[in-house]
């Protein structure tokens, strides 16, 4: 009964924290981006403009939840959901700390690829049930640059795993007491990160949007609420993905002392955020046909010379 | 402009005495009327035998004749429409001007679209505005004026105003007809539905679009997400300029020109005013000229500012529009201390500039001269020398100079062919062949090429402000003539004759003596050029105004088959038009 409540009250929590983390980094990113481009940003709502959010998340809550009379309505409502269910899914594995995590599964880092791999879904689903030729664009393109970065993406991690020996995040985290996976895999930490922004689909990697060409791709003709899904669902990817950064490479909660193991988490991830908007800030957008060429026949090929280097070290190793 | 005087004999010695008439004008151009059945041979020989062939149509309009004063006409025939071509040879430097005479409510004339491939639009749009019909023209249609559209509105018989027509009422009805009128028939346009393996996607691109910089539609027939062929549908942006010229008095027709190429500013001014001055044979003082130019300048790189910025968004590189923003609101401080306006001064005269330049001007012109370079160069590293960025513009939308000539380019566009030619040099106006500057080109003509070409001319730009600032002449800033308008203020307390042409210039306008003049600038965006025609009255009996982007955009369809959709945003960005500026 203990059991189940903890998990009932850690899931509440987490649910709670994400979504607000999620919304708050809307506003970051905004303030952020404002500030290496010379502007303001929002600073109108609040101190610092930070009930933007609020006044964001009322705006998409009161606004005409328009479905379009040519789309496919029941797909269309689900689509969004998706991305947001699939990303907090994910969380289930990510230990913030000891003991602060829903689940401590023991395929873990699998859970994690099999989860994100679902947010394709809501792209591919969202662009066709649109039934508007942008979105439809947008949706092709989704799809093939999420799945081939899938592919790396998972490879990118496997010499982690051969390191660690094992697919809980726990343990890989543990791993790490004495030197963090970035100086032994460096290569795996570049990919997987690369991998991580195509998976967010954030510039350079936001093709399946590309504002000035395709308007907002797959979900050109979302508003209100479901649009906010896929807004949240965005910003969830990029905290989920700093996260797993930080857990697999930076020695997720270790730290020294001096702070608790939460903190040093927090601090990690928020670093790894701050690089995903100085991206965006920084970046152009490569050509779609660009991107698949630099996934496959430069990418793919050094994750898998990655793993072979990593396999064959490990077997002299140990 | 007239060193090739021996093209009518050589014009007549082939094609006869009788087919041609010399006509002169206030501008000095060639101009020679040709008879009707003859035009097409004599643009074929002009283009492709002649012994300097005049490779560039460089405009093709018309004017409706029926109202003009029939006793200050040429004398030589009298039409109820003319046709006129402007020819442009590169190698003798020099215009020529082809009328032709037609008579009839609505008459026809054989089509040149096979000859010259920029004819097409222009023929559609002469069409449009005159309802004169073109016959072999592949596809003559509305161009500019809604497809449902009653009557040709730069007829004399077109209303100008709004007031001389019955209130605007769309009604539901009227709605499904324009509507319907805007559903695009691919089969209209010679268009495939499928090819043999495959069926093409029709994708609507704007008029709201955030790739197209303004209400540009371009349709696109698409094969996956490679361009078969595409159709730009302009127009959304028609105003009616050329209209407006007609209606107005020669002085207030000048705000009109800042909104043609909007983000030119006084350019506009500038083109217009040098073929007015042409027409009033108002020479202007030094200072004027200089102070011309220095606003230009400052207008170029402005224009090119929004340019590289947006040029830079489109390739999905966010920040650099923020920075240079900042730095084109740095040069607007400076044109708001001297003109009192920032995007559309309407600060140049009829003989001069509106004042005298404002206390301390040079201490800003100054500041923004030790600015900007540092700005410029962190640009290049930020924008040019980014390796995404270059991967998206290097070989693509390329144009060879052939085709750039064919197809009517000008300004940075021809030069990144490696063609050195710019009208600055070339036919200096305003004083330009005082001022030291390099022309800058490159070599392939691809989008990266232009984006080249135009940062270049920035720093040349910064180079003749400069110039302008070290040797700003002494002198008045307008013109001691009688039709400079306003005149100079302090000799109207003086006698009473100033007091008069004060009075009535800015009461009723000046009067402008009859005749025609073409002016030629180099503008931020190419060759911009006001054909006016007097007939001796208080407002242009006919304002042509040729636009450097309505050629570039027709170019778009040639230039972007076979890429992607993603590419076609660098063509577009690397073209650098604005709408009002192919619509006018």
């Amino acid at each position: 009964m203990n059991e189940i409540f903890r998990y009932i009250l850690m899931i509440v929590i987490m649910l709670f924290t994400l979504t607000t983390i999620a919304a708050w980094l809307i506003w970051l990113e905004r303030r952020m981006l404002a500030l290496w481009q010379d502007r303001y940003g929002p600073n109108r709502a609040g101190p610092f403009g930070l009930l933007i959010v609020a006044a964001d998340t009322i705006k998409l809550f009161f606004k005409e939840d328009w479905i379009p009379p040519f789309a496919d309505k029941v797909i269309f409502v689900i689509a969004p959901t998706i991305v947001a269910a699939a990303v907090l899914m994910s969380f289930v594995v990510v230990p913030f700390a000891p003991g602060i995590l829903v689940s401590d599964l023991n395929v873990g880092l699998l859970f994690f690829l099999a989860m994100s791999s679902l947010g394709v879904y809501s792209i591919v689903l969202g662009g066709w049930a649109s039934n508007n030729k942008y979105s439809l664009l947008g949706a092709l393109r989704g799809a093939s640059q999420m799945i081939s970065y899938e592919v790396f993406m998972g490879l990118s991690l496997m010499g982690v795993v051969m390191l660690s020996g094992s697919f809980r995040l726990t343990d890989i985290v543990l791993a790490q007491k004495d030197y963090w996976f970035v100086f032994t895999q460096p290569v795996g930490f570049v990919l997987f990160l690369i991998a991580g922004i195509a998976e967010t689909h954030r510039l350079p990697f936001d093709i399946p949007e590309a504002e000035s060409e395709l308007v907002a791709g797959f979900h050109s003709e979302y508003s209100g609420m479901k649009f906010g899904m896929f807004f949240i669902g965005e910003y969830l990817g990029i905290t989920l993905v700093s996260a797993m950064v930080v857990t697999v490479f930076f020695g997720g909660w270790l730290g020294p002392s001096f702070l608790p193991p939460l903190v040093w988490f927090a601090l990690k991830t928020f670093v790894f955020i701050l690089l995903f908007i100085l991206l965006r800030a920084s970046l152009p957008r490569p050509r779609y046909d660009q991107l698949m060429e630099y996934g496959w026949k430069i990418i793919l090929p050094i994750a898998l010379l990655n793993l072979l280097i990593t396999g064959a070290v490990a077997l002299l190793m140990y | 402009m007239n060193e090739y005087s021996g093209l009518e004999n050589e014009l007549i010695s082939v094609f006869g005495e009788s087919a041609l008439a010399q006509q002169s004008a206030t501008d000095e151009v060639i101009t020679l009327w040709v008879k009707k059945d003859n035009i097409v041979k004599v643009l074929t020989y002009l283009k492709q035998t002649a012994h300097h062939p005049f490779g560039m149509l460089f405009d093709l309009s018309a004017i409706d004749e029926r109202n003009r004063a029939k006793t200050k006409s040429n004398g030589v025939i009298s039409p109820d429409f003319t046709i006129v071509y402007h020819l442009f040879s590169f190698e003798s430097n020099c215009f020529v001007r082809l009328k032709v005479a037609l008579h009839g409510e609505f008459p026809s004339i054989a089509s040149i679209s096979d000859l010259w491939k920029n004819a097409n639009w222009y023929e559609r749009e002469v069409y449009d505005m005159f309802g004169i019909r073109f016959e072999g023209h592949p596809n003559l249609r509305r161009i500019l004026m809604p497809l449902t559209w009653i009557g040709h509105p730069l007829r004399k018989e077109h209303p100008a105003r709004a007031t001389e027509m019955d209130p605007f009422r769309l009604w539901d009805e009227k709605q499904d007809r324009e509507q319907e009128a805007l559903q695009f028939k691919p089969e209209e346009w010679g268009l495939k539905r499928h090819s043999e393996d495959a069926d093409f996607m029709f994708l609507n691109l704007g008029p709201q679009h955030p790739g197209t910089h303004g209400v540009l539609r371009i349709i696109l027939q698409l094969d996956g997400e490679d361009i078969v062929d595409a159709v730009p549908d302009i127009g959304f942006h028609h105003r009616g300029a050329e209209k407006m010229g007609e209606r107005q008095s020669w002085h207030t027709y000048i705000p009109y020109t800042d909104r043609v190429d909007y983000l030119g500013g006084v350019m506009n001014n500038l083109a217009y005013l040098l073929a007015v001055e042409k027409l009033a044979g108002i020479k202007v003082p030094e200072r004027v000229e200089v102070i011309r130019v220095m606003l230009c300048e400052f207008f170029r790189i402005a224009s090119h500012l929004v340019w590289y910025g947006t040029f830079a968004q489109d390739l999905g590189q966010l920040s650099p529009v923020f920075y240079m923003f900042t730095d084109r609101e740095k040069i607007f401080d400076i044109v708001e201390a001297i003109c009192g306006a920032r995007m559309h001064p309407n600060w140049f005269r009829i003989g001069g500039v509106a004042q005298d330049l404002p206390a301390g001007w040079d201490k800003l012109v100054r500041s923004f001269i030790d600015h900007f370079p540092k700005r410029l160069r962190e640009y290049h590293r930020m924008v040019m020398q980014n390796s995404i960025f270059k991967a998206r513009t290097v070989g693509i939308g390329i144009y060879t100079l052939e085709e750039a000539i064919e197809w009517g380019v000008t300004g940075p566009g021809l030069r990144a062919c490696d063609f050195a030619w710019d009208f600055r040099k070339k036919q200096p106006y305003s004083g330009y062949e005082n001022f030291d500057f390099d022309i800058p080109t490159a070599k392939n003509g691809d989008c990266y090429d232009r984006a080249v070409v135009r940062v270049e001319e920035m720093w040349q730009s910064l180079r003749i402000i400069e110039q302008c600032l070290n040797n700003m002449p002494e002198g008045p800033y307008k013109s001691d003539h009688p039709l400079t308008t306003p005149p100079i203020k302090k000799n109207t307390m003086k006698d009473i004759e100033t007091l008069i042409t004060h009075f009535l210039n800015v009461s009723w306008g000046p009067v402008i003596p009859a005749g025609e003049a073409m002016s030629c600038i180099e503008a931020t965006k190419g060759a911009n050029s006001y054909y006016l025609t007097s007939d001796g009255n208080t407002s242009a009996y006919r304002v042509r105004i040729r636009t450097p982007s309505f050629p570039h955009m027709q170019m778009l369809p040639y230039i972007s088959k076979g890429y992607t959709v993603a590419d076609l945003l660098s063509i577009l960005g690397s073209m650098d038009y604005v709408l009002a500026d192919i619509d006018r």
